[in-house]
């Protein structure tokens, strides 16, 4: 069986939600192989977990230089192996490094790349929603191999278990891949709470909520059912809460299986990022907000006495 | 310093947006066709690059007739002149083919610096600066949030999952801007007035020297095989709250099995 080289994301020596997925995805197409990218040792922190997935080999492209750069390496030394296995399809996260990866390595193969797919059959056939989660769009690579990135959330993982073989690959880096480098990586406290398109719960507050010093509500909210917190654009331009939090079409995608708007409006630009949700829950004081049009159940009502009564209830029978 | 800015008209993500049934295409004769948000960031950015500096700002886009649009709408705000690659053949391309047709648009200007919106609203691919930057053999620092140019060295600010990072290059290089960077002007009524006077260049395929079977969907490397409309949700129970808004919330997850 050919294998399918499935890219890693890794932090802090786990293997992220989204590559499981990948080796979920991977499983249907071919013999599932990872590659990861890091500094000496990186892999082998890893291979546990990979394995549990279904990563019968593992590429391990290890070296201190190579975490020095952007992108643009990654894309090299993938393009080589590509060269050398001839796998049956490559798959990435859809994350911003994932797609930047793919769209280097498009351009060297000349490959047609698909992202933010849901699926990719075994035919090659990727599946896409598009214009807010209006429209499903199937589409193919129709020269090279199937490249494709995929959403988080679109695959749940589910393990199966092999030993992986491990081999490391050689790293030759020309000029052209140290163009930009990384002088500083800054870790901003993260806390306790789920990454947000990893969380299975996120509790967003929007214009609504009316200061920062009032996101504590929509904090509280999100501890209690164990969730990410996200915001409306209208509530990070007004520094509410900070960018990397915003959901949307210029912020994050998420599809948990509950999504709880607080304040917010449902712009179908907010929409679209969280369309996909298995379940959505809103409170808007405006009846006519477009929000209940999609959520499952939704309050009429000022959020400032629905939410701490509803925290007080969850408290009440946990 | 000369920079080029890279803008491109989009459906309005306000909107309707749909394929076309023929070609599976974007129906651009439906929608309201407005320039790419995160792009104005772009050009905002030149135009302040602009000021401290000096040098030229151009405006560069792939695109029909109508994109002529954008680049007004772009024009308006203050750079000084524009380039549209317009050729019938275009109709149809990938990104891989979109990004051959602007590098080698960029050739013919080569800038000191190329800036980009971090992403379009319709494809939301981010990927188009790094295939530009692939080609160019130039560096690609995307997604900034904030942007410093020291004589030839650029130094960009981004965000990342875990926080953000700094990165650094040497000019030429290719920056895409979220829309965290900036707050874009409006157009004053003179930016209007005298944007309809600066000089729009338009290239075709032939002045590029890029052949018409190279893009378009002759030259396209994926297809789209069939798009269907998605059936919208369907909105669910709606209460008012009349003191136990919360309560009613909390036993809608209860049976949800969310608590
Ligand atoms: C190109 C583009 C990209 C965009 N990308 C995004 C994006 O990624 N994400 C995003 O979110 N937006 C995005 N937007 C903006 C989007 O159009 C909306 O402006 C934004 O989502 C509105 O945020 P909001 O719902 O918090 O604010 P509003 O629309 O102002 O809604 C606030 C809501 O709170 C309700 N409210 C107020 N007080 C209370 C109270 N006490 N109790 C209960 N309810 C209350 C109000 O009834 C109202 O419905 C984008 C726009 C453009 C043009
Ligand atoms: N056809 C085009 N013409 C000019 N610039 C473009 C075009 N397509 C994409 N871009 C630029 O590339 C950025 C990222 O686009 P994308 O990779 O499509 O998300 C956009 O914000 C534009 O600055």
């Amino acid at each position: 069986m050919a294998e399918v080289l499935v890219v890693v994301e890794h932090s802090g020596g786990a293997v992220k939600k989204l590559t499981l997925e990948l080796l979920t995805l991977a499983r249907t197409l071919g013999e599932p192989a990872a590659v990861v990218f890091g500094a000496p040792g990186s892999a082998a922190a890893l291979t546990g977990r990979l394995g549990e997935y279904g990563a019968a080999k593992i590429y391990a492209v290890e070296s201190d230089e190579l975490t020095g750069y952007l992108v643009a390496p990654k894309a090299t030394v993938l393009a080589s192996l590509i060269g050398d296995v001839a796998p049956a399809a490559v798959l990435l996260g859809s994350t911003q490094e994932g797609k930047e990866i793919a769209g280097r390595l498009a351009v060297k193969l000349d490959n047609g790349l698909l992202t933010d797919v849901s699926d990719l059959a075994a035919d090659g056939t990727a599946t896409q929603v598009v214009f807010a989660g209006s429209t499903i769009v199937r589409s193919k690579v129709s020269r090279g191999l199937p490249l494709a990135t995929l959403r988080p959330n679109s695959v749940a993982p589910v393990p199966a278990p092999v030993t992986p073989a491990v081999s490391p690959v050689e790293v030759p880096l020309s000029d052209a891949d140290k163009l930009v480098k990384v002088v500083d990586r800054v870790v901003e406290q993260k806390g306790s709470r789920p990454e947000l398109t990893e969380a299975s719960v996120v509790v967003s507050g929007g214009r609504g909520l009316g200061s920062a010093e009032n996101f504590k509500l929509v904090e509280e909210l999100a501890d209690l059912l164990g969730g990410a917190v996200g915001a409306s654009r209208a509530a990070t331009d007004s520094g509410f809460y900070p960018h990397q939090f915003q959901v949307g079409q210029t912020g994050k995608t998420v599809s948990p299986q509950l999504y709880v708007a607080l304040g917010i409006s449902g712009a179908i630009q907010h929409r679209a990022g969280m369309q996909t949700s298995k379940t959505i829950v809103a409170v808007n004081k405006d009846a006519e907000a477009p929000i209940f049009e999609l959520a499952d159940f939704g309050v009429v009502g000022d959020l400032f006495k629905v939410v701490p009564q509803a925290a007080e209830e969850i408290r009440k029978r946990a | 310093m000369n920079i080029v800015v890279l803008v491109k008209q989009v459906p309005d993500s306000g909107a309707e947006r749909e394929l076309r049934s023929d070609d599976q295409t974007i129906d651009r004769s439906s929608a309201n066709n407005v320039l790419n948000e995160m792009d104005e960031y772009a050009v905002e950015e030149a135009l302040k690059l602009q000021e401290a500096l000096g040098g030229e700002v151009t405006v560069l886009t792939m695109g029909p007739e109508q994109a002529g649009e954008a680049i007004r709408k772009a024009l308006q705000m203050g750079p000084d002149k524009a380039v549209h690659v317009l050729d019938g053949a275009l109709h149809g391309s990938c990104a891989v083919a979109t990004s051959k047709v602007l590098a080698a648009a960029l050739r013919t200007l080569n800038p000191d610096l190329v800036l980009a919106g971090a992403e379009s609203t319709d494809g939301r691919v981010q990927v188009m600066p790094h295939m530009i930057a692939e080609r160019l053999g130039i560096a690609a620092l995307t997604g900034a949030r904030k942007l410093t140019v020291d004589g030839g060295t650029l130094t960009v600010e981004r965000q990342t999952e875990e926080g953000y990072e700094v990165v650094t290059a040497a000019t030429p290089a290719i920056v895409s801007v979220w829309d965290t960077i900036n707050e874009p002007r409006y157009p004053s009524l003179k930016g209007i007035m005298a944007a309809k006077k600066k000089p729009v260049q338009t290239l075709s395929l032939a002045d590029l020297g890029i052949s018409p079977d190279e893009v378009g969907f002759a030259g396209s490397t994926s297809t789209v095989v069939e798009s269907t409309k998605r059936p919208p949700r369907q909105a669910g129970t709606k209460v008012t709250d009349s003191g136990d808004g919360g309560v009613q919330l909390v036993e809608f997850l209860a049976t949800e099995r969310f608590v």
